[in-house]
């Protein structure tokens, strides 16, 4: 026990390290000096050696961007000469089908095989295209390293207790050679007073030597450690004075742990960056604690391997552990029974130590007391609102407190270099159930009056805040804050919320987590009725789980993976009193970047309820890790030990599974219920009268011939074309021919397939005739006189045709089905589309659509919709076929080639998208979730084939699903929750793979913990999809006053949680404060209106996209983005790929931010509208749209010019900007006053009042009488 | 008592109403078939639907004939709720109650499960019902 509990308590004076004979001491820590720059280098040796282990281990472990490199295909058929060029006659066309025989199929089998030989050697192919990620690999892979020694600590100390002691006294002295007294003076207690603030901070000053910032997350680390009993006092410091290190408790260690993991993860570079911007002075102290903390984590890093191998003995010593120390924080867990007392004893000593400190150099204690200062006025600042006075408060007893705390805290920081950046390594603390009494930083206040409760328990010790004052508690409640009050002091521009960017960051650098400024952030109280700018400057952020900066590291993208409360309540019943919505919002299949791909012949899942292994397992030990969802132990196979990322043995938990929260899995034959099927496209034509004029199939024929090539898959390919009118068309196109053969079935009632081998071709082998079909479909049906259409039979048989193999149906059809199986009547009463009253017919009018997509379903193959009509077409049934076989749907409302060229270019761009988009074949994904956690209800495109399982036929990168879930069982014995989904497809390359995303949540007891993790965007998309269920079971009106009724009882509920607030206001949490505007524009929408004109079809897209939208989309949708752009300035740009990108902040969609001056872009995610005001400057006009004036812009402009003027530059970087953030591209409308589609523009500025609905005002003071009610 | 019509039709809807158990436990392994994920809900049972209205109704008739108003009564209520099922269901649906992509909302699972349960036992009931008559 407590080895070197003797040492000096000061250890003042020369470099030379006082290394005590602790535990291997020795080996580590030869020379003092020379440790650090060696330590310092270890990430980079490590790097150095990785390319090379990568590079032998490619087979085990690849990672491609998402790219898959084109398989050469031998088999495309090449031979298919200019002699099959023949035009094609239509005289051709042999009218009894059945006459017509096919030459027989071998040909095709053959190439297919051979092709999947070749295939079968590509896997290589990875690597060379994957030079990017590899490096990406390998930085990765050096903090693995890290990251890994450190859990193994962990276990060290779980282990032997003495060994953490040992840790912490051998840490310390090396660390006090440089800063004799600092201690003291960093062990300040946090004043939480303004949280954001805190955080933003961080960037300016954690990591000069003052740090106050930082402590923030290191406190949350304490409450996890500690007792809940004992709120724990961290202290931070940079040189930690002497103390003895006699804590025995597990809980020490756990505690050095948590700050090991919790240290300043991010790259010191950065950060010095940042400080160089924000604190010119601060910058060389910043640099210099650095360095010194280097030399003081090293050693102490030494003693933690040391007691690594002593405790466990298994461990390489010989890797070498880098770690680099911030700030070496230490902690007191729960010493102190009076928290706020304690706190304002270290405040006296640090200005006197300070002073005492110039030897090291000058330079650095001047910038320390700048900072000093800085801090203090901030310190200030919190104070006017806290208005209490900072200094009176310390008292003698603190001071003995202190000198407790000195002796118990047990010490440990660490984080590794620049490069590298820490990884959670407590797998205890991580996992659920390992402490029963641990608690994490949200369930330790007492719910009411949360705000102060909060600040109280998470004070963030800073260096120069000798007020201390909980500041926060009293200035909080009434006064609304101005959310972007850029800067109270030039030290603290960087305010998260101001600068989401900022955020992120933050979020990134782990170590500077806001989870402690989240809480009185996202919770404090905005009075919705006076506070009119509520608009965040740019997008809204997804907020950040309240978990420790490791595991939010870890945690999966909100891009991918969303909650709608990312503070899950403990039971149902506290779910019910928050009045909102528990689901998640899922874009599983979404284009990535950066995927790391995994081949290994056993995947590692838990027995028993087959959970993919994932970051948030805890690893018991080295052979077992216990499952995060169901708590079983599960052994680690032998192969799982070996890490081809590192090629080490025995480092499980550095696998790049057990790194990366998604991942993607190669299936071995396991996952096969029969071979891969290959990629098969049947396109189903419209091609009656009404078709052609519509003239859709010239640029259908354009876009696939255009993109023939690229339509994924592999020499496997097939496709196939089918058109119809009253009869329905068949297309020999096999190989061979000489043009394509037409044959007619007219006999619609039991549609049959004429010639079953060969319509559905090999894309390669037949290319010349798929081109020569292609060219001439388009005008193949010019003079028909064929208006009826018979889509049900031609949708039999394109399901007879497709079901051998499965696979994608595209339909394009331009009216009301009247033939045939399935044929429609029109519903709509054209009286009725403004109609306030009852929505009718939103539910389909025939089951047939419905029951073939379910055959479909069964048979793999998906049915994408293309509706373009000019009149109604009954989308509402036939968007059955897709929404069961997990299809899409588009519509082209009044679409026609020449006459709307909006719409025109519209279909051009979604079908470039839609024809080379990924795509995944007989696709599964399952959903599960920490026990007691049950799915409830699913909402998007598919078929559910169980509770928690989704059959989809096809996956596409633009689908979304959204889940509601429920609380079966209480969860108060776990204190983390994991949702982990599962998608399991067919590639276009024929390679069975799984996507897995996990998604780690905090539990917590409390309503306003609730409130603070509520994300307001995720839950408004949750209630639009519920929104629409609940229109089409029960009826519109219905759903609206339920949504109406989301928002009156949640924000009822937090205003009752919140008894100090005045009843008579509306008060929101921050958190919430765009619920009721969300659900105003939700209520506005296409899909919810009343009163407006609203076409039966255009409503029921509206809906069909509402379910099957992935959330960034349908946010847009919801709230579109409206920015200024006639006066796009420099300031607050950001830089792109060498361009210039302006950032012009969110306006109100509201017509009293339109001037007559401005010109106005608004961003509906799928459609962009550039309003020009009457009286908009003639530069601009003339710049940008390049027209002389006004008058003479046309009314139907679709892109804009590329003029060499600045401001055209920049309007045009910035909508490509925005073009490039999503995959869709969306139309460009130029709108001017008295253009008709003005009314487009206008239905969207959803805050102003229309003849049939509220204002936002109007909104929100209507929610507030019913919240008096 | 004499073998009037009464006695007949009590008998035969002892019968029946054998079969009614048999498809209510059907439906109950069924719904936990499909909660436990071991089949489709394509192949749920709704074949057995229709049947077991008809039989249900058949009783009905045939107690109403038989002028038994108290066992009547008794029935009336879940011939109701048939009726009501049966004409809820989409327009021209041969699929009975059971809408495969819906049935697997937790709230329908568990409503249907709930009254297969109920139906369970009411069938039992009625079956030593009219056995002991």
């Amino acid at each position: 026990m407590s080895a070197p509990a003797g040492l000096p308590p000061r250890p003042a004076g020369a470099a030379a390290a006082v290394y005590p004979g602790g535990p291997g001491a020795s080996r580590e820590a030869a020379a003092p000096q020379s440790g650090a720059p060696r330590y310092q280098n270890g990430p980079v040796q490590s790097r150095m050696q990785f390319p090379s282990g990568y590079g032998s281990h490619l087979p085990n472990y690849s990672v491609p961007s998402g790219h898959y490199s084109q398989v050469p295909s031998k088999a495309a058929a090449s031979h298919l000469d200019n002699q099959y060029r023949a035009s094609y006659y239509p005289t051709y066309y042999s009218a009894p089908a059945q006459n017509v025989m096919t030459p027989s199929v071998g040909t095709n089998v053959l190439n297919t095989q051979e092709s999947q030989q070749l295939y079968n050697k590509t896997p290589a192919h990875t690597v060379g295209s994957a030079e990017g990620p590899i490096q990406g690999a390998i930085s990765s892979a050096s903090y693995l390293r890290t990251s890994a020694q450190q859990s193994y600590s962990a276990f060290g100390n779980h282990y032997s207790t003495p060994v953490s002691s040992s840790v912490a006294s051998q840490g310390f002295p090396l660390n006090s050679d440089h800063y004799t007294m600092p201690v003291v003076s960093s062990a300040m207690y946090p004043n939480v007073s303004y949280p954001p603030v805190a955080a933003g901070s961080v960037y300016g000053q954690a990591f000069t030597s003052q740090t106050l910032p930082a402590v923030g997350q290191f406190k949350e680390t304490n409450t996890f450690s500690s007792q809940s009993t004992s709120v724990p006092h961290s202290l931070q410091q940079h040189v930690p004075v002497g103390y003895n290190t006699t804590l025995t408790t597990i809980s020490s260690a756990q505690s050095i742990q948590d700050n090991l993991c919790r240290n300043l993860t991010g790259s010191v570079a950065k950060v010095n960056n940042q400080i160089n911007t924000d604190l010119a002075s601060g910058s060389c102290v910043a640099t210099l604690t650095s360095t010194f903390l280097l030399t003081g984590a090293d050693a102490s890093f030494g003693s933690l391997q040391d007691i690594m191998c002593r405790s466990r003995g298994g461990i390489d010593s010989s890797q070498p552990v880098h770690s680099v120390s911030q700030s070496v924080l230490f902690t007191k867990p729960g010493a102190g029974t009076s928290a706020s007392s304690a706190v304002i004893s270290s405040v006296r000593t640090p200005a006197p130590s300070l002073s005492s400190q110039p030897q090291s150099s000058p330079s650095v204690t001047q910038s320390s007391e700048l900072a000093l200062q800085e801090g203090m006025q901030y310190g200030g600042y919190v104070n006017n609102q806290a208005s209490s006075a900072p200094a009176p408060l310390s008292s003698s007893s603190d001071d003995e407190e202190e000198d407790e705390e000195d002796e118990e805290a047990a010490i440990d920081s660490s984080s590794t270099t620049s490069s590298a950046s820490p990884v959670l390594n407590n797998y205890d603390a991580l996992e659920g159930g390992g402490y029963p009494e641990t608690r994490s930083v949200t369930s330790s206040p007492v719910p009411a009056p949360s705000v102060p409760q909060t600040s109280k328990a998470s004070k963030p010790f800073g260096y120069g805040y000798p007020t201390l004052q909980p500041g926060y508690q009293n200035a909080a409640p009434p006064a609304p804050v101005q959310p972007n009050n850029p800067g109270h002091h030039p030290g603290f521009q960087h305010y998260p919320q101001q600068y989401p960017g900022v955020n992120q960051l933050s979020s990134s650098l782990g170590g500077l987590s806001l989870q402690h400024s989240q809480q009185p952030e996202s919770l404090r109280p905005v009075n919705l009725t006076q506070d009119r700018n509520i608009l965040p400057v740019s997008s809204v952020p997804a907020p950040v789980p309240n978990l420790n900066s490791d595991l939010r590291k870890l945690n999966c993208s909100p891009d991918s993976f969303r909650c709608t409360l990312t503070n899950i309540p403990q039971t149902q019943a506290l779910l019910n009193k928050a009045k909102l919505p528990l689901g998640l919002l899922l874009h599983p299949f979404r284009d990535l970047t950066q995927l790391p791909v995994i081949t290994s012949s056993t995947i590692v899942r838990c027995r028993s309820c087959r959970t993919y292994i994932n970051p948030f397992v805890s690893f018991i030990d080295q052979r077992r890790w216990k499952c995060n969802l169901c708590y079983r132990v599960n052994d680690v196979p032998e192969e799982f030990m070996y890490n081809p990322l590192t090629r080490s043995y025995g480092e499980p938990h550095k696998r790049p599974e057990v790194q990366n929260s998604t991942v993607e899995f190669i299936a071995s034959s396991d996952y096969m219920l029969r071979p891969p099927q290959p990629a098969v496209y049947l396109f189903v034509l419209d091609v009656s009268h009404n078709a052609v004029e519509a003239g859709y199939l010239t640029i259908v024929c354009q876009s696939l011939l255009e993109n023939l090539d690229k339509l994924p898959g592999d020499s496997r390919t097939r496709i196939g074309f089918i058109t119809f009118d009253s009869t329905v068309q068949f297309y020999n196109l096999q190989e061979g021919l000489s043009q394509p053969q037409m044959l007619i079935v007219s006999d619609i009632d039991e549609i049959f397939l004429p010639t079953p081998d060969s319509l559905l071709v090999n894309l390669h082998e037949s290319k010349e005739l798929i081109k020569d079909l292609l060219n001439a479909l388009p005008n193949m049906f010019t003079n028909t006189r064929e208006t009826h259409s018979a889509l049900g039979p031609a949708l039999q048989a394109a399901f007879k045709l497709m079901s051998p193999t499965g696979g994608r149906i595209s339909v394009f059809q331009t009216q009301l089905p009247s033939l045939g199986a399935g044929l429609l009547h029109s519903r709509e009463d054209p009286n009725q589309r403004s109609s306030t009253k009852v929505v009718q017919h939103l539910g389909p009018a025939t089951d047939f659509y419905k029951k073939l997509a379910l055959d479909c379903s069964g048979q793999q193959t998906a049915v994408d919709l293309f509706l373009l009509s000019s009149q109604y077409s009954d989308l509402a049934s036939l968007a059955c076929m897709s929404k069961y076989s997990a299809g899409c749907i588009y519509y082209y409302p009044s679409f026609h080639r020449s006459h709307n060229p909006a719409q025109a270019e519209k279909l051009q761009k979604d079908l470039k998208r839609y024809l080379t988009r990924k795509i995944g074949f007989e696709a599964v994904m399952r959903i599960r979730c920490t026990k007691g956690l049950s799915i409830h209800t699913f909402h998007g495109n598919f078929f559910v084939r169980s509770t928690d399982l989704l059959s989809l036929a096809n996956v596409n990168p633009d689908a979304g699903f959204a889940v509601q879930m429920s609380i079966e069982e209480s969860l108060t014995d776990t204190s983390l929750v994991c949702f982990q989904t599962a998608l399991l497809y067919t590639s276009s390359k024929g390679e069975r793979r799984i996507r897995v995303h996990t998604l780690c949540l905090p539990v917590v007891s409390s309503l306003a913990d609730v409130y603070a993790g509520a994300d307001v965007q995720a839950v408004v998309c949750l209630l639009a999809n519920m929104a629409v269920d609940r229109s089409v079971s029960s009826s519109l009106s219905d759903a609206r006053d339920a949504l109406v009724n989301a928002v009156v009882d949640s924000l009822a509920a937090y205003m009752s949680t919140a008894s100090n607030l005045q009843q008579s206001m509306l008060i929101a949490p921050n958190s919430l404060k765009l619920f009721p505007l969300y659900i105003l524009a939700l209520l506005k929408q296409k899909a919810f209106r009343t009163g407006t004109s609203t076409r039966l079809d255009d409503r029921v897209y509206a809906m069909c996209q509402m379910k099957s939208q992935p959330l960034v989309h349908l946010m847009k949708m919801i709230h579109p983005n409206l920015y200024r752009i006639d006066k796009l300035i420099d300031e607050s740009t950001i830089h792109v790929n060498d361009r210039v990108v302006p950032q012009p902040p969110l306006q109100k969609l509201s017509a009293e931010k339109l001037t007559r001056e401005g010109a106005f872009l608004m961003d509906c995610g799928s459609i962009f509208y550039i309003w020009i005001g009457k009286n908009c400057s003639n530069n601009f006009i003339k710049d940008v749209l390049g027209y002389p004036n006004y008058a003479s812009v046309p009314q139907k402009m679709t892109q804009l010019p590329e003029v060499d003027a600045l401001s055209s530059e920049r309007t045009r970087s910035f909508i490509s900007w925005l073009r490039d953030s999503r995959p869709l591209s969306p139309v460009l409308q130029v709108i001017k006053d008295e253009n008709p589609a003005k009314t487009d523009f206008f239905q969207h500025l959803i805050e102003d009042r229309t003849e049939a609905a509220f204002s936002y005002y109007e909104f929100l003071l209507n929610i507030q009488q019913q919240i008096c009610k | 008592m004499a073998f009037t019509f009464a006695a007949f039709c009590y008998m035969l809807s002892l019968v029946l109403c054998a079969a009614l158990i048999f498809f209510a436990i059907w439906h109950i392994i069924a719904f936990d078939e499909l909660r436990t994920d071991f089949k489709s809900p394509i192949d749920q049972c709704n074949p057995l639907v229709l049947p077991e209205y008809s039989i249900h109704s058949l009783f009905c008739i045939m107690f109403l004939c038989a002028q038994e108003w108290l066992t009547l009564g008794l029935n009336v209520p879940l011939l109701f709720y048939h009726f009501w099922r049966y004409f809820r269901c989409p327009a021209d649906s041969s699929e009975l109650a059971y809408d495969p992509p819906a049935v697997m909302n937790a709230d329908t699972l568990s409503y249907c499960q709930k009254e297969a349960w109920c139906k369970l036992a009411f069938y039992l009931l009625s079956f030593f019902y009219y056995l002991y008559w």
